[in-house]
């Protein structure tokens, strides 16, 4: 019920915009992300943009998580 | 998909099922309260994977909707004069008698909207239909349905109206701590989007639970468990944040000041769980004339739960679909007697999916 996708703003009209995910672009309400533009991220739900992806947070917990020590990459149950 | 693939990589998942079992020195038990996660964690075969019992909390608006908010819907969308609008995933959840798939299939003009606003888009293009939207959902759904009001109070239209079961997770989350035994939480990612997660931070001093919020893919979940069993294994007792790409501490500010101008704070029932107080909103007095519920006059319609079911108990976390004696025999995705298994995201449906199966006991 609370699926969140992220896709691309490439179009901004004042509250409303148009949203790249993945090549399928729809229109979202933007009424409540004002600060967001063509470019951004931004994740959608129920068509309205709920939150502005953070890009270096996103970079940030990647780096985190490919700094975990490899290992044996089979995992015995 | 960006922003999606990178948390689905097969190997650092493996990593991470790694650093859960090093870091994991007790069996401890953490509730995941979205749905959303809960059909991650069983598809992926997650909590199968690590040795911390994975408890599935209350998770879904549509799952914890009670029956007689459904029967009102049934009520209203047989009326000739209506259009009953609702998000997809209301379409099947059984009422006392019936579910609107069913009305539909009777000839109810049911029809499923992407947002909030193609309902009031509908009654704008059909002045002489009343045109009636279920706005369902915990806070991340709030907003969307606060913008649907507030247009069509803008554009004074008279002929939309919204028939509110709006939750809000932390009083909740407050009440199955008090009865649940767990040692830590994942709040969910998209609820704190807009909400942040202030308002957990006195749970988790009260109640001494470690709460990290937490996205939906994979690798968010694993994340977000060790870093709950760190949490555990140390001691503290602190809401952190996982999912930082898309949350932060106070959330969605705009989104909560027009929550805050259409709904009010009520106590709410919750299916299987009863009233919790303070933890639904309802419209405002200011835009009464827009509740379904007084316009159509179904506010006295009630519902008694089917006596087999224990969704109860499963949505506060106490028991699981496997010690349910109705699970996958008189109660399955095709014929649910509850409201878990009627949505993708409820815990029973989820389980069912996944292929688990009860242990029929000699």
């Amino acid at each position: 019920m609370c699926l969140g996708v992220p896709g691309r703003i490439v179009a901004r009209d004042g509250e409303t915009g148009i949203v790249d995910f993945d090549g399928l672009r729809r229109e979202a309400c933007l009424s409540y992300t004002p600060e967001a533009g063509p470019g951004d991220y931004v994740i959608v739900h129920v068509g309205f943009a709920i939150s502005v992806l953070d890009e270096d947070e996103a970079l940030r917990t990647l780096a985190v998580l490919r700094a975990i020590p490899g290992g044996l990459d089979e995992i015995s149950r | 998909m960006r922003y999606l693939d990178e948390y689905r990589d097969p190997v650092l998942a493996r990593r991470l099922v790694r650093e859960i079992r090093a870091a994991a020195t007790r069996p401890w038990s953490i509730m995941e309260v979205c749905g959303g996660q809960t059909h991650t964690i069983v598809r992926q075969g997650i909590d199968e994977l690590i040795p911390v019992r994975m408890v599935h909390g209350p998770g879904c608006p549509v799952c914890v909707t009670p029956l007689a908010i459904i029967d009102r819907a049934l009520a209203i969308a047989a009326r000739p004069e209506v259009i009953f609008t609702s998000f997809g995933d209301m379409l099947r959840v059984p009422g006392s008698g019936a579910d609107l798939l069913s009305a539909k299939a009777r000839g109810a003009d049911v029809r499923v909207v992407y947002s909030p606003l193609d309902a009031v888009g509908l009654a704008r293009t059909n002045p002489d239909r009343q045109v009636v939207f279920f706005a369902v959902g915990f806070e991340t759904t709030a907003p969307a349905n606060a913008m649907a009001v507030l247009r069509a109070a803008e554009e004074h239209l008279g002929n939309f109206s919204v028939l509110v079961s709006q939750v809000l997770v932390p009083p909740a989350m407050a009440a199955i701590m008090e009865v649940a035994a767990v040692d830590a939480f994942l709040a969910a990612g998209h609820v704190c989007a807009v909400m942040g997660w202030t308002e957990y931070e006195p749970l988790a001093a009260r109640y001494r639970v470690p709460i990290v919020v937490t996205g939906f893919e994979p690798l968010d979940l694993l994340e977000g468990i060790l870093m709950a069993v760190r949490q555990l294994q140390e001691g503290r007792f602190e809401v952190e944040n996982q999912y930082a790409r898309a949350v932060r501490r106070t959330g969605n500010t705009h989104a909560q000041e027009a929550v805050r101008r259409v709904f009010r704070v009520s106590d709410q029932t919750w299916r299987g769980i009863g009233e919790i107080p303070a933890s639904g909103l309802v419209l405002a007095p200011e835009f009464a004339r827009h509740d379904a519920t007084l316009r159509f006059g179904v506010g006295d319609l009630g519902a008694d739960e089917h006596p087999a079911c224990i969704a109860g108990e499963i949505l506060r976390g106490t028991r699981t679909p496997l010690d349910c004696p109705a699970y996958g025999d008189a109660c399955t995705p095709r014929r649910p007697l509850g409201a878990p298994m009627v949505s993708a995201e409820g815990t029973c449906a989820a389980f069912h999916n996944a292929g688990r199966t009860r242990q029929e006991r000699p």
